[in-house]
């Protein structure tokens, strides 16, 4: 019985994050977000991150969603502006699952070289004019929220819950880029008139394993996000002195620290346990990636409130950066269905609707 | 990640299985713990190893070899089969690891044995009115008078007081040595003349513990347990088994789905009370809670398994699990509405009124064992290694 990291997971992790913490430092980050080059992305791309879920007959590192889960932990710690949770973890698991033929791209992306986006925010809640019907072939609607925007490819969920792919330069599709308060995720709308697309599958079960696992990066993003804002909280506490003292040893301050630490701390055992019943409890998936989803939300915003506070007047400051993991959580708590919404998912699948 | 306990462990479930449907009918059913079918249920248990599964056979235990999945197996059985786990107690679950520890031969023959079989009960003789959260600062003294201590004072929070044979309790015998180390761990019997209990009722209305007055108690002078001083050492030892023990997971598991049957049961203008979108969505916020700390708890245990790292995991699990449990039964006493005040012997009452008795009785337990705001100051400072608040230089006394 282990609950816990394996050595190459956990050596995994550790390779990352020290490639992270100069390739995606804050001061990367904010260049990155503004003017966006693809030196990050690359690096990753060397690293194997997008090949991470693609079998190794396609080409890729055939690891399975704990790894991506860490994976997503790392770049939500370094609030990484690269296209992870549609590219590496949904478009190659909703490929995988369809069991169609999609090796060209499954190479293309685990190359690094081509990249896909997620429209699947109207199966979760679908905002009136929005919605995407298929006549069999082609697409035409309207999809709101898409992640990882600006790809070159699209994974599109229609209203019967089908799944297909679309290039980004298809006859018809309108693409128009949304600001968010995350600048290092970009996000933004698609529109389709008559649009040609590729169906992968009408199997509705798919749709739903492929939202459990992006529910489930996104938990890990944050985890990554708040850990890293509690550490910050820390060590700003241990340098920053008023009353001739480090405010760390005020109990105020310390009890806001120990609070964030409580919080988070059973988040990660969540986490891992989520990730895990994507690849080996089928039956557990579900629940277990909605409660990941919904509590990782929670605790994320309670954390990034409260490490912000920690952090005095500069908490609020453009110029300490801490906004930009407060962004990321807050971004991670909306995107494929709020935390109420998503409770609701939890109470569904256990039968408790009635 | 690998969450099969593998085939030899199954086989022992399978005899756990066997035992509890073979024998759960002797089971005790809330029958108090001098009660004959208690201590006759206690006695298989020990004889089967399912109780003091790892104390020696030479002090009254099964003798087993440490083995924290069959502990775990054990555990999941009997509260799959709602079967008592025998006895408890501060005598067993924290005096008895601390003789094992720190007791003299003489003192683990003559104690464990009658302690683990129900014949020997303890109370805990810990906090006093002036030494709360600061225990250290105790002041119940025992001087030394030819063969025997001589113990003065007063303590308070003694849990089965009224009914314990025995005592452990902390005095102060070095009144000159900094407060940590002027302090003894003595074991002394509670029909001795000097002792006089009053009983403390709690807000549940329950008299468990209580003040118990300290005068002139005299206590022969081997019945101290490390040397004269080492109190402090024993005491910490012991608090770690006590907050082992708090907020476990698994219990809170089955509380919870307690708590979803009487959210099924329950109606309101003729829609179940589950059927409320509010109450639903809270009642789905504590599972998520719920599934972490049980996450949160096999992380600890796999640890323990295979020597990882989970220190500041185990630290949090009494703050939360405390918290936790207060906040899953104030939701079935909202969800009851004017119903969930309904008590002792009000004929509306649900589940024997035990929503309200366990909502009051965890926060007595957030405030005991060392309250949040102490296990606060513990994470924070052993596990986040911030530094500790500058010491006040006690006031001069005029």
């Amino acid at each position: 019985m282990e609950f816990g990291l394996s050595e190459e997971q956990t050596l995994l992790q550790d390779s990352l994050n020290r490639y992270l913490d100069d390739a995606s430092s804050l001061e990367q980050v904010k260049t990155l977000v503004d003017n966006p080059a693809t030196g990050l992305w690359t690096g990753l791309a060397e690293l194997g991150v997008p090949a991470l879920l693609i079998a190794e007959s396609a080409g890729g590192v055939g690891l399975g969603c704990v790894e991506a889960a860490l994976v997503s932990e790392s770049l939500g710690a370094h609030t990484a502006p690269v296209p992870f949770i549609g590219t590496v973890v949904m478009a190659p698991l909703a490929i995988a699952l369809a069991g169609v033929e999609q090796d060209a791209l499954l190479a293309a992306i685990a190359s690094g070289n081509t990249t896909v986006g997620v429209a699947v925010a109207e199966s979760i809640a679908a905002r009136a004019d929005a919605g995407v019907v298929s006549d069999g072939a082609n697409l035409s609607g309207k999809a709101l929220f898409v992640l990882d925007f600006g790809a070159d490819q699209y994974l599109v969920a229609d209203d019967k819950r089908a799944l297909f792919l679309v290039a980004a330069d298809a006859y018809g599709l309108q693409a128009r880029s949304l600001a968010t308060i995350d600048k290092t995720r970009p996000s933004g709308e698609l529109v389709f008139s008559n649009t040609p697309a590729t169906r992968l599958t009408d199997d509705p079960d798919v749709l739903r394993q492929v939202i459990d696992a992006g529910r489930v990066m996104l938990a890990a993003d944050t985890l990554g996000a708040a850990q890293n804002m509690l550490d910050q909280s820390v060590e700003y506490a241990k340098q920053r002195e008023q009353f001739n003292r480090p405010i760390a040893s005020f109990q105020a301050v310390k009890h806001m620290c120990a609070e964030m630490a409580a919080e988070l701390e059973p988040c990660r055992a969540l986490v891992w346990y989520a990730a895990h019943t994507l690849d080996a409890v089928a039956d557990e998936a579900t629940l277990t990636a909605c409660h990941a989803k919904a509590h990782l939300a929670e605790t994320g915003t309670f954390v990034a409130k409260t490490a912000t506070e920690v952090h005095g007047g500069m908490g609020f400051t453009d110029l300490l950066g801490l906004h930009y993991w407060f962004k990321r959580i807050g971004f991670n708590r909306q995107m494929l269905g709020a935390p109420e919404m998503v409770r609701e998912e939890a109470a569904r699948v256990q039968d408790l609707v009635g | 990640m690998d969450l099969s306990y593998g085939p030899e462990y199954e086989s022992f479930r399978a005899e756990v299985v066997t035992f509890l449907t073979t024998h759960r009918d002797a089971a005790p059913k809330g029958e108090g713990m001098r009660a004959a079918a208690s201590l006759a249920w206690q006695k298989l248990l020990i004889e089967n190893g399912y109780t003091a599964r790892t104390i020696p056979e030479q002090y009254g235990g099964y003798g087993a070899e440490p083995d924290i999945l069959k502990s775990r197996i054990i555990a999941e059985e009997f509260a799959n089969a709602k079967t008592s786990t025998g006895l408890g107690g501060q005598g067993i679950s924290m005096l008895v690891p601390t003789l094992l520890e720190m007791g003299t031969e003489e003192q683990k023959q003559q104690f464990i044995g009658p302690t683990l079989r129900g014949e020997m009960v303890w109370c805990q003789g810990y906090s006093e009115p002036g030494a709360g959260s600061d225990l250290a600062s105790l002041r119940t003294s025992a001087v030394l008078d030819g063969d025997e201590w001589v113990v003065n004072g007063q303590k308070i929070w003694t849990s089965t007081a009224h009914i314990a044979d025995w005592i452990f309790c902390l005095v102060r015998t070095e009144p000159d040595a900094p407060k940590h180390k002027g302090i003894s761990f003595l074991l002394f019997e509670m029909d001795t003349p000097g002792i006089e209990i009053r009983p403390l009722v709690d807000m549940t209305g329950a008299a468990n513990f209580n003040e118990t007055f300290f005068t002139d108690v005299r206590v022969p002078k081997q019945q101290i347990v490390g040397e004269r001083g080492e109190g402090w050492l024993v005491a910490n030892a012991i608090l770690g088994h006590e907050r082992d023990s708090l907020g476990n997971p698994n219990i809170t598991l089955a509380r919870f789905n307690a708590l979803i049957d009487l959210l099924k049961t329950e109606t309101i203008d003729g829609q179940r009370l589950i059927d409320h979108p509010t109450y639903r969505d809270r009642l789905m916020r504590i599972q998520g809670r719920v599934m972490a700390l049980r996450c949160n708890d096999l992380r600890i245990l796999s640890a323990k398994l295979n020597n990882a790292d989970a220190t500041l995991a185990r630290m949090i699990v009494k703050l939360q699990g405390t918290e936790l449990r207060h906040d899953l039964e104030g939701l079935a006493i909202d969800a009851m509405g004017e119903f969930g005040l309904a008590y002792d012997d009000n004929p509306y009452v649900r589940d024997h009124g035990s929503w309200q008795a366990q909502y009051m009785f965890y926060l007595g337990l957030i405030i005991g064992g060392g309250t949040s705001q102490i296990q606060k100051n513990i994470i924070s400072e052993r596990g986040l290694d911030m530094p500790r608040e500058p010491k006040v230089e006690k006031a001069s006394q005029g």
